[in-house]
């Protein structure tokens, strides 16, 4: 019977199926933070339970940790205790850690596939919503919370029942200046931000092809803001020359054998999905969000929307809403809209090749005067890469901060927030009220937009960008 | 964890759509290291003014709605990120059932596992409900798992879909890791056959 790639993935890791239950799916790969994961540990001592599988389990400290100066001590004593935890847990069940001080250190779903820990075919789970990223290279990979983190962590593996299927097939090639970034918010804008609840989506068609694997972890890390369990791209020869020669690829007659089974996993001309949605790739353009759901969007010549004009109730008084909370007025051109704040960043947009094009933008100008910018790379790996490029001296010659890396200002756990009242031009994925900063007012852009904003001072399109060599 | 058979208590209407669980539970008190603890902060910037105090016009606020063990909103409540904190201050707060049209996954799935249910109603219903705990001082409803049955004193009655296994998890307060951990055979197994075919 012809089967879509999720199912040949979740048909490989059954242990266990009854009827009338849920599938015990085997984890291969378990990805740990230091904020979803103290109580999951202190449950198992509690229950006196060993980690089954130490060896699938690999932690880092990124969602809390500073981005500045890393010799300093950290100056939030509950902060520093979080990951005095996770060091303490991962020493006493013998996991292995990837510290704040480590050459390795990033944001979890930067370094796993930076790392060659993410593998087409397997299953990846992470106490975090956008372990969906790993997706891209054709993996079943899903966030999941804290309890659940507990059961793999003793068990290895985790009662699920089957999501259903979701094909998004988008046609024809993405045009100059508009990235997968604006892929993804175009999709969540036209399937809305519950419009893949209780799906898998499995992204295909020419222009996701002709996405880079940066690109394609862009589109699969934001499959949650479409409500999806997981987003999955299925590999082909971008994925695997990716990973060859990663540090946890397999070699030699390893990696011939790997690679033969890796070119399996694809759905079947045959099969079927439960739902499709065609998505037209040439008609995209830079798109930018103007409310507190990343589903309230619109591109970049566009306007901030009247909630007159909408017919539902719920969705008028949330657009009433996100409009005062924005501090916008309807029908406002989106390029008259003025900022304070530029942050580059997060699991969505913080690798090497954004950080390229943010850079090409910024190259000669100078950030407005108006406008505090700063860049915090994905990983101390895309750091290092960057500064030998000499993307940092671009970056802090147009007046950007350079930073260490972490998840920083996307969620604003560390010191690295907005204040009230200020506007931020984002690369990361969500527009939540106060998810930078209570009060503080975040757009959703790419790489370039934002960097193209921070010259500015409002947002600008990088389709008619004037770039200096 | 706490079972769940049934429950009646006052309802509280949150009319807002896509409630994420940034709003739930602020990440800045996502730093603890304990399960407990977290119901202080619940809804933390919409309960409490920029200055600390209270913001009389949030829901949760008004004193009719203060003992309230049960929870309706709009649609895709509890969107965004995967944080369980977001179920354990709310639970802790004293909520029992939150209902709404519809759940974001992770979120829904992390309530079952703290004693938290989720119900997911009609749109007419959720509207019809969010209305009576409106204009009904001490508007209350029961809530019944063992049959799927969301009831008022006033003739609404709607049921509701729920996984069998789930439910029979929450009825009987079982430890799901437990229960995993009787599989150790098979799972022996699976990695045995796993290590056997790609040979490392």
């Amino acid at each position: 019977m012809p089967r879509t790639l999720f199912e040949k993935i979740w048909d490989a890791h059954i242990v266990r199926q009854v009827p009338d239950q849920p599938t015990l799916l085997y984890i291969d790969l378990h990805l740990v933070h230091e904020v979803t994961s103290p109580q999951a540990f202190e449950g198992l001592r509690v229950a006196n339970r060993r980690v089954r599988r130490p060896d699938l389990t690999v932690a880092t400290a990124d969602h809390n940790v500073p981005t500045t100066d890393r010799s300093l001590p950290i100056a939030d004593p509950i902060g520093a205790k979080q990951i005095d935890t996770l060091r303490e847990n991962c020493r006493d069940f013998g996991i292995q850690l990837f510290d704040i001080d480590s050459a390795e250190q990033g944001i979890v779903h930067v370094i796993g596939p930076e790392l060659g820990l993410t593998r087409p075919g397997m299953t990846i789970v992470c106490g975090d919503s956008h372990t969906s990223t790993h997706g891209a290279f054709g993996t079943l990979a899903f966030g999941i919370g804290t309890s659940e983190v507990e059961h793999v962590l003793a068990t290895q593996c985790l009662p699920q029942n089957k999501p259903h299927t979701m094909l998004i097939n988008v046609r024809g090639v993405l045009p100059e200046g508009v990235t997968a970034k604006d892929l993804a918010l175009g999709i969540i804008g036209q399937i809305r931000t519950d419009g893949a609840t209780g799906h898998v989506i499995e992204y295909a068609g020419e222009a996701v092809r002709q996405l880079s694997m940066e690109g394609r972890m862009t589109l699969c890390n934001m499959s949650i803001e479409a409500g999806a369990r997981a987003g999955m791209i299925a590999p082909d020869e971008t994925t695997f020359a990716y990973l060859e020669g990663r540090r946890f690829a397999p070699r030699g007659a390893e990696w011939t054998e790997a690679l033969a089974d890796w070119k399996t996993l694809r759905t079947d001309d045959a099969a079927a999905f439960d739902r499709t949605v065609e998505v037209d790739a040439t008609t995209l353009e830079p798109h930018v969000t103007w409310g507190t759901s990343p589903g309230m969007v619109v591109p970049v010549t566009g306007f901030v929307p009247d909630p007159a004009a909408l017919q539902d109730e719920p969705d008028r008084r949330a657009s009433e809403r996100a409009l005062e909370y924005m501090a916008l007025t309807p029908r406002t051109r989106i390029q008259d809209i003025q900022i304070d704040r530029v942050f580059i960043g997060s699991c969505t947009n913080a690798r090497l090749e954004d950080l390229r094009a943010a850079a090409r933008i910024v190259k000669g100008y100078h950030t407005n005067s108006s406008v505090n910018a700063m860049v915090v790379p994905g990983s101390q790996a895309v750091k290092r890469a960057a500064e030998s490029e000499g993307l940092d001296r671009i970056f802090r010659e147009s007046g950007f901060e350079w930073r260490e890396a972490g998840c920083s200002m996307c969620l604003g756990m560390n010191a690295d927030i907005l204040q009230p009242g200020e506007r931020c031009a984002s690369t990361s994925n969500r527009n939540f009220e106060g998810r930078q900063g209570r009060g503080g007012r975040t757009h959703l852009v790419s790489p370039m937009m934002a960097a193209a904003a921070a010259i500015t001072g409002h947002f600008t399109d990088v389709r008619e960008w004037r770039f200096n060599k | 964890m706490n079972p769940f058979r049934i429950h009646t208590g006052i309802v509280a209407p949150l009319d807002r759509a896509n409630v994420d669980t940034d709003q739930i539970i602020p990440k800045q008190f996502l730093k603890r290291i304990e399960r407990t603890g977290f119901g202080q902060f619940l809804f933390y910037d919409w309960r409490f003014q920029p200055d600390g105090e209270i913001n009389p016009s949030f829901v949760l606020n008004q004193p009719r709605y203060r003992e309230a063990s049960i929870l309706v909103a709009e649609k895709n409540f509890g969107c965004g990120s995967s944080r369980e904190h977001a179920p354990w201050a709310l639970a802790d707060y004293g909520f029992r059932v939150i209902i709404a049209p519809s759940f974001a996954d992770i979120f829904a799935n992390n309530c079952l596992k703290n004693g938290l249910l989720p119900v997911t109603l009609k749109d007419e219903e959720v509207a019809g409900i969010i209305e009576g705990a409106r204009e009904i001082n001490n508007y209350q409803l029961t809530v019944d798992l063992e049959r799927r049955t969301v009831t008022d004193s006033n003739g609404f009655s709607a049921l509701f879909a729920i996984d069998d296994f789930q439910r029979r998890c929450l009825i009987e307060g079982l430890d799901e890791i437990g229960l995993t951990l009787l599989d150790e055979a098979d799972i022996a197994i699976f990695e045995q056959r796993r290590v056997a075919t790609s040979g490392s």
